[in-house]
């Protein structure tokens, strides 16, 4: 593996109670480091704390016990330089067209306004926006708008990408083809990619290794090794390795998935 | 719209970057206002219900003229209104009002000004401060039940007989709809944009100014338009009372002498002005929505 880029070290967060209610172990401990250069995955059964992991990682939310480190550096609530995030949800501004979307973050750095506008072409040319480009979110389609958020991402450069679901919201075939996408991105870029997906095959398709989480509270019970090569695209589903790395997660997930769905008395 | 459809398919289809298939005819003119920024077309709907509206109006305005011309309306209580559009257009000519005129106006954009500004940044603020916010709620929920307008005597002792009194009553009437109207645009804020704003290393001012608000910007176009038409009733409710200046007080003034040749062309200047700013608000608060897809 490459040089460690995040390394997690008995990361655990824990929820504050409601009035009168319990406290929520939501997460951990949770020990686990990522190369840098490295496509990570994380997949594991509804509730299990995978998006409370990774807005640990992006310093949105502090953990409450154990220690976060991007670079060598602690993570303790407070956002990273060099980390962009691509949530599930759809995080376009409505307010602003395609192109002030994606230069959102680059308006107060102190990049020069020619080299923001180089940067905003490319990261809008690179994902197939650019006859959007005047365009607000509303005249988009989803996959469109989640493609205006990953360029939004991109164009700051960032060192390590999140994406949470990034694709949780989309049909299959156009699934297949924003994960082409960012693989072709994250072979460009260089950057270290933490994904957090439901879809197995997504997982198995995109990442060099991908760790399995168990029921609340989530920890890493298995981590499956892909050995992909580098150039990869989603044609790599018809590997015969691919069917091993999805049955292997399967196996894995299968009893935590129904011990969320609190069926794990009446299968036994 | 058949070229814009091949021309989608055939760009997306060479980039393998995402399917357009069987593009339905409002999709195509989603892509096609997507490529130029333009707004949702509505021309043609409005032009049907603004047709309507000029229908009602002028419909009211010709009964009102007919039931004037045959005696039903005495000329005391009311001219035809062919009569009152003359003697507004020779009060307008002789600019012998155009001071009241002034001083009224001036005051109401202050209490616009006054109510808008703080409210939306008393809104903010308390957005971000649960409890204080709850223990205010019963004073929203119940603030319009008080008569401001009771206090008129209280504000004249306090502030004298300057126009401080009028304008803090349209100051009182507007400031609590726009705090609540902003609050309800604020909680409408999507957690997501939040964290991106966040992501983006904005400070809590920063995420106000250029995410909260902008959100919000329908929300608190809808709140101008209260805190405006709270300002010319506060104001000019508050110049009929006690004021010695000021349209209120010239409509009162001519009311009392019988002067419907004052009184009426006041009145419909007053509509007007009224109308022309909502309408200007509500025509931004459409350009706003329609970009937003609503």
């Amino acid at each position: 593996m490459a040089a460690p880029h995040v390394t997690l070290h008995g990361v655990t967060k824990r929820f504050a109670a409601s009035a009168g209610g319990q406290s929520v172990h939501a997460l951990g401990p949770v020990d686990l480091t990522i190369g840098n250069g490295e496509f990570f995955a994380i997949v594991g059964p509804s509730g299990c704390g995978k998006s409370t992991l990774l807005e640990l990682i992006a310093g949105l939310l502090p953990p409450t016990e154990g220690r976060i480190e991007f670079e060598g550096r602690p993570v303790a609530q407070q956002i990273p330089d060099g980390v962009g995030v691509v949530f599930q949800e759809d995080a376009c501004f409505p307010w602003l067209n395609v192109r002030d979307n994606v230069a959102f973050g680059l308006r107060r750095t102190t990049l020069e306004p020619g080299e923001i506008a180089r940067r905003v072409d490319r990261a809008i040319a690179m994902m197939g926006l650019g006859e959007f480009a005047r365009g607000y979110p509303a005249q988009l389609s989803g996959g469109m708008r989640q493609r205006v958020c990953i360029a939004r991402t991109l164009v700051a450069e960032p060192r390590l990408i999140l994406l949470d679901e990034p694709f949780g919201a989309l049909d299959q075939q156009t699934r297949l083809l924003m994960g082409d996408e960012v693989l072709r991105l994250w072979r460009e870029t260089g950057a270290t990619v933490f994904l957090i997906t439901h879809a197995l095959d997504e997982a198995a398709m995109l990442a060099d290794r991908i760790a399995v989480m168990s029921a609340r509270p989530g920890k890493l019970i298995d981590v499956v090794e892909t050995h992909w090569p580098r150039e990869r695209d989603s044609r790599i589903v018809e590997h015969a390795q691919f069917g091993t790395v999805t049955s292997r997660l399967w196996k894995t997930l299968r009893d935590e998935s129904m011990k969320t769905m609190g069926r794990m008395a009446v299968s036994s | 719209m058949e070229d814009v459809a091949r021309r989608i398919d055939e760009d997306d289809g060479a980039n393998g970057r995402f399917l357009v298939n069987s593009v339905k005819p409002d999709t195509i003119d989603r892509f096609a206002r997507a490529r130029t920024g333009a707004a949702a077309p509505s021309r043609r709907f409005l032009n049907r219900v603004t047709l309507y509206q000029v229908a009602i109006v002028s419909g009211f305005v010709l009964m009102l003229e007919a039931l004037c011309l045959a005696g039903v309306i005495d000329k005391i209580t009311m001219p035809p209104p062919h009569r009152i559009a003359l003697d507004f257009f020779k009060l307008m000519a002789s600019g012998k009002l155009w001071p009241e005129i002034g001083k009224s106006m001036a005051n109401v954009l202050l209490a616009f000004v006054l109510a808008y500004v703080p409210g939306i940044a008393i809104g903010t603020a308390l957005h971000g401060y649960r409890t204080l916010r709850d223990t205010l709620d019963p004073l929203f929920a119940t603030y319009y039940a008080i008569p401001v307008f009771a206090f008129y005597p209280l504000f004249i002792v306090m502030f004298g007989l300057g126009d401080g009194p009028q304008v803090l009553i349209g100051v009182l009437l507007g400031i609590v709809a726009v705090i609540v109207t902003t609050l309800n645009g604020l909680d409408r804020v999507p957690r997501v944009l939040r964290k991106t704003a966040a992501i983006a290393r904005l400070g809590p001012l920063e995420t106000a100014i250029r995410v909260t608000l902008p959100f919000c910007a329908p929300y608190l176009i809808s709140a101008a338009k209260l805190a405006l038409a709270y300002a010319f009733i506060g104001v000019i409710g508050s110049e009929f009372i006690m004021a010695r200046t000021g349209m209120g007080y010239e409509i009162g003034f001519a009311y009392t002498n019988f002067d419907n040749a004052t009184m009426y062309p006041l009145i419909v200047l007053i509509l007007l002005l009224s109308i022309v700013m909502n309408g200007i608000l509500s025509r931004w608060e459409k350009v706003l929505l329609s970009r937003r897809g609503l």
